[in-house]
């Protein structure tokens, strides 16, 4: 079947080369050449030539194909994520079960709110312990002996200590006006700049509230979620995406296969 | 035994006609309802006449919570509550969303798996956060929700959470063949697991992706189970139901915020009464640009998403 079809195809082809030649010899009207001559000077494809490019191309067809189809799923390699189905069990140290808050009968932000306590470093509190001997200097300098390890990134170069904090009484913070506020009244001292989160904060809209919609409630202080000396919250690890569809798949295929 | 509708059937033992065929079949059928019937009479009964949830009596509710209760306790080997507690007078809950403040940490789907009984394999998350590029903004083609780099938020990206939208003419109730979804009146919209067929069709009609099957078991460990549950909301589901967010109906209705507010790391959840003009949900309403998800499809969300810087 094949043999023949490539007969009939032989066929058909040197008809149409006989053809090109005819024509051609017929166009120059070149007397003088020899029509064996004539006939080298054509520099048609051969089949076989045809055929092996029909070869190439289908075998990098093919080829491609396989490379597609053998592909892994689509930003395995760079995101990584997605393959594991990970469960809130997988993260003891999130607490996710948060106590309803009690009523504060005590004081509190018009006794419905409570407030945990300021998130002061380990055992600095109260200040006047170290700071109640020593004589202020409102000098502007670096500190190199103690509280080295506070980087002032907030707002101008211009800003230092003296800003927020008392000088005469370290256990209180001072405001513009010079009046002076406690640690756990810290948001109308943060408030005198951030005018519009402070009123965001006090309707509840800035940050982060727990307990009841209609209820009690937990407010926090500005720097239990943003350090006063850099407030810019800091990035933190996502938890893991949930597990690819696409990844179950191939799963499933490998398991069959 | 004669056959004279099939001459050509051998006459052994495998020899059937169809007056045999179809008394033994009826005599097994019988057997059968009766032996479920014996084991609970009254109960096999009640619950094949058992009525809608929204028309059930209180005895009958009861009985059933009661019933259920004590399935999930010998189940999960802790006492499980079930509890029915009804819409709030005057209150329909809102949902607010800050976009300028979420950082995409997903700590809110998980406090949601936790808090709800979601099956943890086959993994099923009510909450889907989209990250999205600043560039080419509110593109939800573009959103990608397998982002896992080391840290967030990522630099040009914004996120976008996403579950159900508490719409006020919601699609899914429509779609629903057997009315196993509806709207309750404080504005939440619930499923009886108990009514659900499993077709899927509320899944196909809501345009946000809200809603999950339950394609097998739900793998809930008995450890992790949250026993304080709702008969709308959280109680641990069978194979084959749909299932969605509830607002946390089981603690919304006892006048807490939903779990997924309190665990957000920034305070970018935001939830009160919408009939309530002194709440927190008013207040952003009333001062902040919100916007709606697919406000074109006239579903009308509770779900207002903002912009509060």
């Amino acid at each position: 079947m094949i043999h023949n079809w490539n007969e009939r195809l032989q066929d058909d082809w040197d008809f149409t080369v006989d053809r090109i030649h005819e024509t051609m010899t017929d166009e120059r009207q070149d007397p003088g050449s020899d029509p064996e001559q004539e006939n080298d000077r054509v520099h048609l494809p051969k089949l076989t030539t045809l055929f092996m490019m029909l070869g190439i191309f289908m075998t990098l067809s093919v080829l491609s194909l396989f490379a597609i189809l053998d592909r892994e799923p689509q930003g395995h390699d760079e995101i990584g994520g997605g393959l594991v189905a990970y469960g809130p069990a997988d993260f003891p140290d999130i607490e996710f079960d948060i106590p309803a808050p009690q009523p504060a009968a005590d004081g509190g932000l018009d006794g419905a709110y409570t407030m945990p306590p300021p998130p002061f470093s380990e055992d600095i509190f109260p200040c006047s312990d170290c700071h109640g001997d020593m004589d202020p200097n409102t000098t502007r300098r670096e500190l190199e002996e103690f509280h080295e390890d506070i980087v002032l990134n907030h707002g101008p170069e211009s800003r230092w200590c003296f800003d927020c904090h008392d000088p005469e009484d370290r256990d209180s913070l001072r405001l513009a006006n010079g009046v002076k506020i406690g640690f756990d009244e810290s948001y109308r001292l943060c408030g005198q700049c951030h005018g519009t989160i402070y009123r965001d904060w006090r309707e509840g809209i800035h940050g982060r509230r727990q307990g009841n919609w209609d209820g009690p409630k937990t407010y926090l202080l500005c720097a239990h979620c943003h350090n006063p000396h850099a407030p810019r919250f800091p990035a933190i690890k996502p938890m893991p995406p949930r597990i690819r569809p696409d990844y179950l798949r191939d799963q499933h295929q490998e398991s069959e296969e | 035994m004669s056959c004279p509708k099939q001459p050509d059937q051998p006459s052994g033992g495998a020899g059937m006609d169809r007056r045999r065929f179809l008394t033994v079949t009826g005599l097994s059928i019988m057997a059968g309802m009766s032996t479920l019937a014996c084991n609970s009479p009254q109960a096999f009964i009640e619950d094949l006449l058992r009525k809608r949830f929204t028309e059930l009596k209180p005895d009958d509710l009861d009985r059933i919570l009661r019933e259920l209760e004590a399935d999930y306790t010998n189940q999960y080997g802790q006492q499980v509550s079930v509890g029915a507690s009804e819409a709030l007078d005057g209150v329909e809950f809102g949902y607010g969303l800050d976009l300028s403040r979420c950082v995409g940490c997903r700590r809110c789907v998980y406090a949601c798996v936790h808090e709800n009984n979601q099956s943890r394999d086959p993994q099923i998350h009510w909450i889907q956060v989209l990250k999205m590029h600043k560039e080419s903004g509110m593109h939800l083609i573009e959103a990608d929700q397998y982002y896992d780099p080391p840290t967030v938020p990522e630099k040009d990206a914004f996120y976008v959470p996403i579950a159900c939208q508490m719409c006020r003419n919601p699609p899914c109730v429509k779609a629903c063949p057997v009315k196993a979804t509806w709207q309750e009146k404080d504005g939440i919209v619930v499923i009886d697991y108990d009514w659900c067929i499993g077709c899927r069709c509320c899944m196909s009609a809501c345009p946000y992706g809200a809603r999950h099957f339950n394609w097998s078991k739900p793998q809930l460990p008995a450890e992790e189970l949250n026993p304080v549950t709702h008969y709308l909301g959280n109680r641990p589901r069978p194979t084959g139901v749909v299932e969605k967010c509830t607002f946390c109906v089981q603690r919304t209705r006892e006048g807490r915020y939903p779990a997924c507010v309190e665990i957000c790391p920034v305070g970018a959840r935001k939830f009160g009464n919408l009939l309530d003009e002194e709440s927190e949900i008013r207040y952003l309403m009333r001062e902040k640009q919100v916007f709606v998800l697919k406000e074109e499809l006239n579903t009308k969300p509770r779900f207002y998403y903002f912009y509060a810087t």
